[in-house]
């Protein structure tokens, strides 16, 4: 198809303006491009993506909000695509898919193809087409936006589009791997991208064996993310593909406590990939946080997603508040108070400190939870809780917030507004205002340079420590980021711990 | 996967299980804690490790029948197994030659202060252990602690074995006695409390270990925050043991009791199915 036996290194290969040249002047593009004058292409109206009605989606925890685009659908957005001879979109992709490839690939209807391209960069287009904010990302620098000031190609829809396609087919294929070399790496908690990383180094010929600390694979994407927004079953799906790849899985394992780097050298691992994540809740430190009903998303979400608390089936407990306020802005904060309307909370209520324009979020996500009838408080800050008399919270005090100069964020910086405090009666207060790096590894091992956020120190062109042979990336390194910009980090450290160990080999 | 190789029953409600884990038997020390869910529809909960054997690749639990998850983990026989088992977590007792060490261990607490009974003793200390129940069938591990320690003394709620009286009655009496460097507390949280208060009176150095609501054990859902001098700490990272003077026990307590409403459905809807 493409000439190359499997992928050497392919964040190469797919920024290769020569390669991606090539590609482009392949006889089926050239063809497809002349089937429809550009000025026709642009006329047409972006997709929508069709949902599941609001009163209808919020009485499941496990119904996805956004129910995928048909085949006509997605040919007629995919013709939208100019196919340009300058792709930005592949620019503004952390993991360098191949867009207009796979782009054209639906236009053309040859969607299984088009899945395939997804592939050989990404170790989860199931799971980022879903996910990934496009509008930050490919879909901001699309031409359309870029030049035309048009809505962009809804590449993120195809991109799910495709990967559902050739999941639902039956015809799963599964990328090809280069000759084992017999190399044993590690990958340190099993979130995207230690998947992603994963993914490569496995395409690349290596042992790869990846350890995770939970009884579940897939770290946020299984007791993070709801199955409202990625259904469990889907990122399985992805988690499968890697295994026949060759991919171990180890669950149950914490290195540096099972198990100590040492032990695993001895045990013949040459280098690591630390990727376990901002796993650290951060609270408020306000009088009154430590009531009973008050708990931070992880916990909240962890017991739903990971540990299926909403169901009388399954043990773990989860407390279904009837008034229920989740603190903050982002789109765990937005998860959070959707699960809660969906365990068949009253009123729930985002209570965030700036105003909306600020809110880190997704648009589409608080978009979806505006049509759930999630209340928004914003400009307000929590200062304090109450309890009945078991110590079970029963009402929150809040601050009106004012907006002044933007902070090293570019945002507009809160202000406390003096005397504007106000009650608001809760029986749950979900807290989402952050992460911190989870301190195990740093803990563990003395000589690993760490930030003063407890971040771990990389050099930001390789991924590599302080200690060599150990690269890290995602929130660890990041302290709270995106599915994809962490997979953006496993496919580099993938790539430079290729060329260390390849390196170190030949000495 | 972890197969229980043995499990002997304290009481009618108290059993010690041999568990087959031998990566955790090699790395665990005195202090450590381990989180098991039973079955596919299990809770993940927290056990302190009462002790291990690296060579044979086992470590010992200790497990009350009280909820739903400790029943079911309880009725396991032997040749079974538990599904999932990760640890070991939490951090190790600072064990250190201190002198003479007073360790106070009620109800199954006597099981995770095994371990750090033993390793204060190998550390050249003078230990004194006091074992406190409610009644004679409730205290467990005698004879174990009985071989680390240089004095035992038990304490029975009912007085049908050793002393009537709470195991602060004890400590306050050894106390009095003579001169004791460290204090250790483990067990019910009412207990370690009081046993707190008794040994802040005297100004002697004292660990409580918690055994606090957990679901990840790893730091990431913060659901086993305790106060500790007036500033939020996790257990599973920050502890299991805290300097017992400054934490807010009453405060742990109501937290312990998070999620009771729900837990008693829970166990209403367990005892109706089984």
């Amino acid at each position: 198809m493409n000439g190359f036996c499997y992928p050497i290194n392919s964040t190469e290969m797919s920024t290769n303006k020569e390669y991606l040249q090539n590609e482009r002047n392949q006889e089926w593009r050239a063809e497809l491009r002349k089937r429809i004058a550009n000025k026709d292409r642009t006329a047409k109206i972006r997709v929508k993506m069709p949902e599941m009605e609001p009163e209808v989606r919020i009485k499941y925890q496990d119904r996805e909000v956004n129910t995928g685009l048909t085949e006509a659908m997605a040919q007629s957005e995919a013709s939208r695509c100019l196919d340009c001879a300058n792709p930005t979109c592949i620019d503004g992709c952390p993991v360098s898919i191949n867009i207009p490839k796979f782009v054209k690939y639906i236009e053309l209807g040859s969607f299984l193809e088009a899945a395939k391209t997804l592939k050989e960069t990404s170790a989860l287009p199931a799971v980022c087409g879903r996910v990934c904010p496009q509008e930050k990302q490919c879909e901001a620098t699309c031409f359309y936006t870029v030049k035309l000031q048009k809505e962009p190609v809804a590449i993120g829809h195809l991109e799910r589009f495709a990967a559902d396609y050739e999941r639902e087919s039956g015809f799963m294929s599964v990328p090809e791997v280069a000759p084992s070399n017999g190399i044993k790496v590690a990958a340190i908690g099993s979130g995207p991208a230690s998947l992603s990383f994963a993914g490569d180094m496995i395409k690349l010929g290596y042992d790869v064996t990846v350890f995770e600390a939970l009884h579940e694979i897939g770290g946020v994407l299984k007791y993070g993310i709801p199955e409202f927004r990625l259904p469990n079953k889907i990122v399985d799906v992805e988690l499968d593909n890697l295994q026949k790849m060759g991919v171990k899985f180890v669950r149950n394992f914490i290195v540096g406590k099972t198990a100590s780097f040492e032990d695993l050298k001895e045990e013949g691992f040459e280098a690591f990939f630390v990727a376990s994540g901002a796993g650290l809740p951060r609270f408020m430190n306000i009088p009154g946080e430590n009531f009973n009903g008050i708990l931070s998303s992880n916990e909240y979400l962890t017991r739903v997603n990971l540990m299926n608390a909403a169901s009388d089936e399954f043990d773990t407990p989860i407390i279904k508040g009837k008034n229920v306020a989740v603190i903050g802005g982002g789109n765990t904060a937005m998860d959070s108070v959707r699960t809660a309307k969906r365990l068949g909370a009253e009123r729930a209520i985002i209570v965030y400190r700036r105003s909306r324009v600020e809110m880190p979020a997704r648009v589409e996500e608080v978009h979806h939870a505006e049509e759930e009838g999630i209340e928004f408080i914003n400009l307000a800050n929590p200062i304090e809780y109450f309890a009945d008399e078991k110590g079970k919270v029963n009402r929150m005090r809040v601050q009106r917030m004012g907006l002044g100069e933007p902070d090293a964020s570019g945002r507009r910086r809160p202000i406390v507004l003096e005397g504007s405090e106000f009650d608001i009666s809760v029986d749950l207060v979900v807290v989402a205002v952050g992460v911190s790096p989870n301190p195990l590894i740093p803990s563990e091992v003395k000589e690993l340079k760490v930030s003063k956020w407890g971040t771990i120190e990389v050099n930001e062109e390789t991924m590599q420590s302080s200690i060599p042979e150990m690269f890290a990336g995602g929130d660890i390194v990041r302290g709270g980021a995106t599915v994809i910009l962490a997979m953006g980090d496993g496919r580099k450290a993938a790539a430079k711990m290729d060329e260390y160990l390849q390196e170190k080999l030949k000495k | 996967m972890n197969q229980i190789v043995e499990k002997v029953l304290f009481s009618e409600k108290v059993a010690k299980f041999v568990v087959d884990a031998p990566r955790i038997a090699r790395s665990r020390k005195p202090g450590h804690f381990v989180i098991i869910r039973v079955d596919e529809k299990g809770e993940r909960i927290p056990l302190t490790i009462a002790g291990a054997d690296p060579v044979k690749g086992t470590i010992d639990l200790v497990v009350q029948k009280m909820g739903v998850s400790s029943t079911k983990l309880f009725n396991l026989n032997e040749g079974e197994s538990i599904l999932d088992m990760v640890g070991p977590l939490g951090k190790a007792t600072h064990i250190h030659q201190a002198g003479t060490i007073l360790a106070c261990g009620g109800g199954v607490g006597v099981a995770p202060m095994l371990p750090i009974v033993e390793a204060f003793k190998k550390a050249g200390n003078r230990v004194i252990s006091i074992l406190a129940a409610r009644n004679k069938e409730l205290i467990i591990l005698e004879d174990e602690i009985r071989k680390w320690s240089d004095e035992v003394i038990i304490m029975t709620d009912d007085g049908s074995y050793g002393t009537k009286g709470l195991v602060t009655t004890g400590a306050e009496m050894v106390i009095q006695r003579e001169k004791i460097n460290e204090c250790i507390a483990i067990g019910p949280a009412v207990m370690m409390k009081f046993t707190s208060l008794l040994t802040k009176k005297y100004e002697i150095p004292t660990q409580a270990s918690l055994n606090a609501i957990m679901v990840d054990g790893t730091g990431m859902c913060g659901a086993c925050r305790v106060s500790v001098g007036g500033h939020t700490l996790f257990t599973c990272i920050d502890g299991p043991e805290f300097d017992a003077h400054q934490i807010d026990f009453d405060e742990l307590i109501v937290r312990l009791g998070g999620y009771s409403a729900e837990e008693k459905l829970a166990n209403e809807r367990f005892l109706l199915s089984n």
